[in-house]
């Protein structure tokens, strides 16, 4: 008897967004990032068609983070602190997008004024032509004084700035309407918040495709499988005609991955895990290639040899397989 | 939960009157008013004052069609105003509402399905009448699911209606209903739709809405697909959305009753 092969069948896909915009656009980037329109389960070109591949993007701040680990701190040193050839240095590693965080807004951290942040935002833009994902320092009142200018300064460029969350969302959603931008939609692990959040920001009248979900990353061994579990309970919410649930999704593995003890302890302290940076390397490459199985579209890394490793592994996945 | 729009059909004295005189207006208000309640699909009935429902049927869809994109369900059981209907129609989804247990009707409407890419609402009922056991009419959806194979039509182009009647006068025949739904799930894979006219279970007596829908909420635990029901009352439809959170088949959020009217 011949085999039949079974395909579900879905009524609905994963919004198809666009971040940054050339010239003829209105911004001044060389190159866009589609992400998205995903019409199965991941990468089962069979079933739907998967017609966008997930991409990468690599972290840079405006200030020398003093907390990464030496093996990235040994990766960036002739750029950390500066963030216009820490661009630079990321397009060269192949990064698709800037994943920029101004850590130095941060009252604790410089506190630098908004002014200070949208010309940033600006020298980055001006140095390279990738598309930008801006994201404040995480205090609500800063952030909500940040957003407001960097998104007019930046108006026409079509950046993804976050992070709007469940009780911060009103600044950010209006910012976003306003200099047509796309926002970035945190919640805490937890797709009911995902869900709603997401309807509150259309409520104001963003539209649901300005937004990316960013559903908070576990890494590999610190909970990684409710990350994945919910990605994949959202993926199939938007695949059955959950509208609310239909953004690409956006992770931030390299903070999750370079926060992991395995990461970040040294050989001689633990022998039996061997050598620290091929281990670190593959801890964020491997919590990517993982959540690439749950339906990540963007994935934020920090270290170039796991973003290579990630392109490497999202071009294969992309291969459509004979049936 | 599928929800069907009961509202244009000339049993409604407004579209009655409408249908005999051919003004569109109160359909396709009606059309615009369920889409808001949240209907996925409306029912078109001419009602029982049309003189000629091959006339008046491709009308009310044309009228409709001309201000609602939902789907229709197309409400008769004269089967040649049925296919006028459905080549108004134009194009595939509609659902044919519908047929009962006897061979010549099944003979005359899958072949229709199968050619107009329709669906069917297949009534639990035979020519001696309604069963009264969920395993008669258990028995009666088999010969339905068995049918729509050799016609080339799949389980679930099927909407199997159990058949309930008002419990002030039938009162046992809503738990064999009930457990009827349940067995049509395990016929086959995929399973056939299930349906049922909800308001029927509360036919003249004086608690209609708290009866239709907590007859909604007890058929949908046993899996029930759809309803042909009042999708402008409000509470129906939100007992309908918490039921289907409590059934984990949507997800979960605070505004979930308003999420669930979106869709």
């Amino acid at each position: 008897m011949a085999t039949n092969i079974l395909k579900e069948k879905y009524s609905s896909k994963i919004n198809t967004v666009t971040i940054g915009a050339t010239k003829e656009q209105g911004g001044t980037r060389t190159s866009t990032v589609t992400v998205g329109g995903d019409a199965s389960a991941p990468f089962l070109h069979y079933e739907g068609e998967i017609p966008l591949k997930p991409v990468a993007a690599l972290e840079i701040q405006d200030i020398a983070p003093t907390d990464w680990d030496p093996i990235l701190q040994k990766v960036y040193a002739e750029v950390s602190g500066d963030p216009v050839t820490w661009a630079k240095k990321a397009v060269e590693f192949g990064a698709d997008l800037i994943y920029l965080k101004l850590a130095g807004s941060h009252p604790d951290n410089g506190d630098k004024s908004p002014e200070e942040c949208a010309k940033i935002v600006k020298d980055v833009l001006a140095a390279v032509g990738v598309p930008l994902i801006v994201v404040g320092s995480g205090v609500e009142e800063k952030d909500n004084a940040v957003w407001p200018v960097v998104a007019e300064a930046a108006a026409g460029e079509n950046l993804v700035i976050g992070s709007a969350q469940q009780e911060k969302y009103k600044s950010l959603a209006a910012a976003c309407m306003v200099y047509k931008h796309k926002l970035l939609a945190l919640s805490p692990l937890d797709i009911n918040i995902c869900k709603q959040l997401n309807i509150l920001i259309t409520e104001m009248g963003l539209p649901a495709e300005s937004i990316l979900i960013d559903p908070s990353t576990a890494a590999l061994g610190y909970g990684i499988e409710y990350t994945y579990s919910i990605l994949e309970r959202g993926r199939l919410g938007a695949l059955q005609g959950d509208k609310m649930l239909a953004m690409p999704v956006l992770l931030q593995i390299g903070y999750e991955a370079w926060r992991s003890k395995e990461a970040i302890a040294p050989e001689e302290d633990f022998p039996n895990w061997g050598n620290q940076e091929e281990r670190a390397i593959l801890w964020e490459a491997v919590t990517a290639a993982g959540l690439l199985q749950g339906g990540a579209n963007i994935a934020v890394l920090r270290h170039p040899e796991s973003l290579r490793l990630l392109k490497k592994n999202s071009e294969e996945l992309m291969v459509k397989p004979e049936l | 939960m599928i929800m069907i729009g009961e509202r244009i059909n000339g049993m409604f004295k407004d579209i009655g009157k409408a249908v005999r005189e051919h003004d569109p207006k109160p359909l396709q208000e009606w059309a615009v008013k369920q889409k808001e309640g949240g209907a996925h699909y409306l029912d078109v009935n001419t009602g029982p004052n049309s003189e000629d429902q091959t006339v008046d049927l491709p009308w009310m869809i044309k009228v409709v069609r001309e201000v609602s994109d939902l789907p229709l369900a197309i409400d008769t059981t004269d089967y040649n105003a049925m296919e006028a209907a459905l080549i108004e129609y134009g194009k595939p989804g509609a659902v044919i509402n519908s047929i009962g247990c006897e061979q010549e009707k099944i003979d005359r409407v899958f072949p229709m399905a199968a050619k107009y890419q329709a669906d069917v609402v297949c009534l639990c009922i035979s020519k001696s009448g309604i069963p009264k056991s969920a395993d008669e009419r258990v028995a009666l959806a088999m010969e339905f699911v068995a049918n729509a194979e050799a016609y080339g039509l799949q389980p679930d182009n099927l909407f199997i209606d159990p058949i309930i009647l008002p419990v002030n006068v039938a009162q046992e025949h809503a738990s064999e209903a009930l457990e009827t739904i349940r067995q049509i799930k395990l016929l086959s894979n995929p399973a056939p739709l299930t349906t049922i006219g909800l308001s029927n279970v509360s036919q003249k007596t004086p608690h209609r809405p708290l009866l239709n829908r907590t007859f909604a909420v007890m058929a949908m635990a046993v899996g029930l697909d759809s309803a042909i029901l009042d999708v402008n009352d409000d509470l129906l439809v939100d007992a309908i959305a918490s039921a289907r959170i409590i059934l984990n088949k949507d997800i979960y959020c605070d505004s979930y009753p308003k999420v669930f009217r979106q869709r």
